[in-house]
């Protein structure tokens, strides 16, 4: 059991990652909104899942669930919604420069 | 049962937490602004998470958290609304 605890915990640290060099390096608004959307949703479920692994069964690793339940939901929902005023409010998309 | 591995994954999300400090920085647009004020609100709840089980308080700080992210969520969403009425991009 504390050896999937620390592997989960592993992977949630490893996909936190990914998403902070996806909001540093990638070109423009959208493709951040992309790493934040995926990877950090990923990475705090994993973590999540590690910390209620350890905490064992009981209402503190059901609170813990529950909390992951509503960062996956409400993640994704909220980089959409910023997606969306940033396309209404006429952001323009990153291309390629063609040449 | 010692808890080492969930304080340096603490410390790692720390670290994940200034860079996002650093797009919040820069922009260049104020949504880039907002997201990375979101990304900072998650990633401090999973390391308020982090620091219950190194101090042994899990009990205590779950609620804490399940509050935070509420409070986060719904800044965001409040934030992204209002420049979508009535902001400038840049």
């Amino acid at each position: 059991m504390r050896a999937l605890a620390i592997a989960l915990l592993a992977a949630g640290v490893f996909f936190h990652a990914v998403a902070a060099v996806g909001v540093l390096r990638l070109p423009d608004f959208y493709t951040r909104l992309h790493a934040v959307g995926k990877a950090e949703t990923l990475g705090v479920v994993l973590v999540l899942m590690a910390v209620a692994l350890w905490a064992g069964p009981g209402l503190t690793a059901v609170k813990v669930l529950a909390v992951a339940a509503f960062l996956f939901l409400a993640n994704p929902t909220a980089t959409h919604a910023l997606g969306r005023a940033a396309f209404r409010l006429g952001v323009r998309p990153w291309q390629r420069e063609v040449g | 049962m010692t808890t080492t591995p969930f304080l340096l994954a603490a410390l790692a999300l720390l670290g994940v937490a200034l860079t996002y400090a650093y797009r919040i920085a820069v922009g260049p647009t104020v949504f880039d602004r907002i997201l990375g004020v979101n990304a900072v609100g998650t990633t401090t709840a999973v390391v308020l998470l982090l620091t219950g089980v190194v101090w042994e308080r899990l009990d205590l700080f779950v609620d804490v958290v399940l509050a935070y992210a509420l409070l986060a969520f719904v800044g965001a969403i409040a934030a992204a609304r209002y420049f979508e009425r009535s902001g400038q991009a840049q």
